[in-house]
């Protein structure tokens, strides 16, 4: 019991569940000032989850590729890095799989697993782009991901539109039965929620990160590099190769998640005027699930769950949607200012612990 | 037409998409350079453009249709820009978070409460109405009678002038005041700034601030000009364009003027291919990548070399070693 209680009040778990308390609470104040109920509004949004089996079904739909781009985000972190780019890496998965899905005709054990890896390492070459530019030219990983974004749209808009097109459509072909991940007598249990292989695989991608961060060399040296680059070096560590290889694996992340997503829900990919937006919110995801698996996993539930729940705010307390969009922000944020959150606790510890606090 | 008209008519529109970008990337400038990451560029134009659509549309109603309606809108967007940029400035100066998170936690926060505010204001609906009266295209007297080249430079939204007087003032203010230099300094080596007396703390307030306004003016000077109207689609991301242009732009107001037209050129290129189907040659996704590509070859040293401010994104805390 005291394990417990010491788990949920250490900084890194109070602080990331502080966040989303003010967040909620946040929400709650903007849908007052809106002149809407909050309380009805929430319990909309927990009943359009949770209220029958397509919706539970659809909302883990929605969780699976957040944490794919939370793992993504979070594994860079670890290294140090600020991989702002899962959102093209994203977009490079998702190409890869679409191509290697609709392009060929193969056995369905050959087709499905040979588009996921696909997608996977396109995704891990974009990241492993700003991992290179880092490592040997010293440019801020940042900017480049955040450029790379908006060139794996436009790139990704190009090759659909020139060689992947539907006729007379503005997106690419339907992919082959046989690259599809459904799961479909489960998807039928639910009621035909789009259910797949993809939650599977993004607990799995979890227990990776958790397997190479912690029990192999490999990831010893990309957390030593993490915490302090001068002294993984001057411990005879290579802090460029780990660099590349870093964003290299954070991309292979994203990209599975952008490739289950077309092989599992949507079976092709449009032309896009925008990112989709899953990467950005691998950040937030990232952030408040401590750059743990585990923590993703739980963040990406959160998000998974305000995100789909919001269409049932809309409908029963008319509150839109973009109510949640601030929620999101208003967590990412407390999770950025913790200095703002400690000083909130600041004096129910004192109490606690007798003033003996920091 | 004949190539000089194309050409003129390309320039044109190069200077009224180059607009936003200059004025956003100029408050990038004044940010990075006390030494605050302004990844919020993005949201921070969303603030400037919503605002001045829903005033422009109150007070233009309230007015019956006057000319200054526009105006009013431009400076209370400026006003909102900078209350907005204030988040950012407590959270990265005063409270020591990571310069990017706290951008992203804006961008989100900018177009979530942006569209949230809309649909409140007007029913509903997911953009604002359509402005009756928004900024009108000045004709500099006389010059812009000179055949082709009055109308590539001397017919533009008053935002344009407005922009290029801005990268004059950006550089005088900078680099030829105290107030510049102090500025500067905090951004290079805030601790040999602190020694000499600057105030750190204010100065960076003031950077992440004046950002806040001159973006927010960039996103005005999209609503009420080429869109005139606020959804959320208005700024898609202009901010981050701005940001490639401040780094093509090489932290200097003159470099910004130069990436920021020519990132313009783009844009205005696409535009003038579609009239003349050249579209068939060059494919216009490869036009719109070309901003971000470029940057990323700048900033890899393959174009010229630029360098940053040296204690770019560092929190500064005092008395700390």
């Amino acid at each position: 019991m005291n394990k417990i209680v010491k788990f949920f009040t250490k900084d890194s778990s109070l602080i990331p569940l502080m966040a989303i308390l003010l967040g909620l609470l946040f929400g709650a104040v903007v849908m007052l000032l809106g002149g809407y109920n909050p309380l009805l509004a929430y319990t909309a949004l927990f009943q359009k989850v949770f209220g029958d089996l397509y919706n539970i079904g659809e909302t883990i739909r929605q969780i699976t590729p957040l944490i794919f781009t939370g793992l993504s985000v979070a594994f860079a972190f670890r290294t140090g890095l600020f991989n702002i780019g899962a959102e093209g890496q994203f977009v490079m998965g998702s190409l890869g799989a679409v191509w290697i899905g609709t392009q060929f005709a193969l056995p369905w054990y050959i087709h499905a697993p040979l588009a996921i890896i696909v997608g996977a390492l396109l995704g891990g070459f974009w990241g492993a782009i700003s991992g290179y530019l880092k490592a040997k030219r010293g440019v801020n990983e940042v900017i480049t991901t955040i450029m790379l974004n908006y060139i794996s749209l436009y790139l990704a808009n190009y090759i659909i539109a020139n060689y992947l097109r539907a006729p007379g459509q503005q997106r690419s072909e339907i992919i082959q039965d046989s690259a599809s991940i459904s799961l479909n007598t489960l998807s039928e249990f639910f009621g035909y929620a789009r259910l797949h292989w993809g939650i599977i695989l993004a607990i799995l991608a979890a227990f990776v990160f958790y397997i190479i961060l912690w029990k192999t060399k490999m990831g010893f040296e990309l957390r030593a590099v993490g915490f302090n680059p001068h002294a993984a070096e001057y411990a005879g560590m290579n802090v460029n190769k780990n660099v590349i290889n870093a964003m290299f694996i954070g991309g292979v992340f994203a990209g599975l998640g952008g490739a289950i997503e077309v092989l599992g829900v949507f079976k092709y990919m449009t032309i896009s005027a925008s990112l989709p937006g899953y990467g950005f919110d691998g950040i937030a995801v990232a952030l408040i699930g401590a750059n743990t698996a585990l923590g993703v996993i739980f963040a990406a539930i959160l998000f998974g769950v305000l995100e789909f729940g919001a269409a049932g705010m809309k409908f029963v307390a008319g509150v839109p949607i973009e109510v949640i969009e601030i929620v999101i922000a208003s967590v990412i944020f407390f999770v950025a200012a913790s200095g703002l959150v400690k000083f909130i606790l600041k004096p129910f510890r004192r109490k606690e612990k007798g003033g003996a606090v920091e | 037409m004949s190539w000089l008209g194309i050409l003129s008519d390309l320039m044109h529109n190069t200077i009224v998409f180059s607009t936003a970008l200059i004025l956003a990337a100029l408050g990038g400038l004044f940010s990075e350079r006390s030494g605050i990451v302004n990844i919020a560029l993005e949201g921070l134009m969303i603030v400037g453009a919503f605002t001045s659509a829903v005033v422009t549309h109150f007070v233009d109603q309230s007015l019956g249709g006057s000319p200054w309606s526009p105006w009013i809108g431009f400076l209370v967007a400026i006003v909102a820009g900078l209350l907005f940029s204030l988040i950012h400035a407590v959270a990265t100066v005063s409270f020591n978070s990571d310069h990017v998170v706290s951008g992203v936690a804006l961008n989100f926060l900018a177009l979530g409460a942006t569209v949230y505010l809309t649909k409140i204001i007007f029913n509903g609906a997911g953009q604002t109405k359509t402005l009756q009266t928004v900024f009108t295209k000045w004709e500099i007297p006389y010059l812009s009678d000179i055949p082709y080249i009055g109308k590539a430079f001397f017919t533009a939204y008053p935002t344009s002038y407005l922009a290029i007087i801005l990268v004059f003032v950006s550089y005088y203010v900078l680099w030829k005041t105290p107030f510049g230099l102090r500025l500067r300094s905090v951004g290079e080596h805030p601790k040999a700034s602190d020694t000499m007396g600057i105030n750190v703390y204010k100065m960076k307030y003031i950077g992440v601030m004046l950002s806040g306004v001159f973006a927010a003016m960039g996103g005005a000077s999209i609503a009420l000009t080429t869109t005139s109207n606020f959804s959320h689609t208005t700024i898609s991301g202009q901010g981050f364009i701005a940001l490639a242009v401040l780094i093509f732009g090489k932290w200097n107001p003159f470099g910004i003027l130069g990436a920021g037209l020519f990132f313009g050129i783009a844009q205005a290129l696409n535009s003038l291919m579609q009239v003349f189907e050249l579209t068939k040659y060059v494919p216009v996704d490869f036009i719109f990548m070309l901003p971000y590509v470029l940057t990323i070859l700048v900033l890899a040293g393959l174009i010229g070399k630029a360098i940053p401010p040296k204690a770019i994104g560092k929190p500064y805390v005092k008395g700390s070693r």
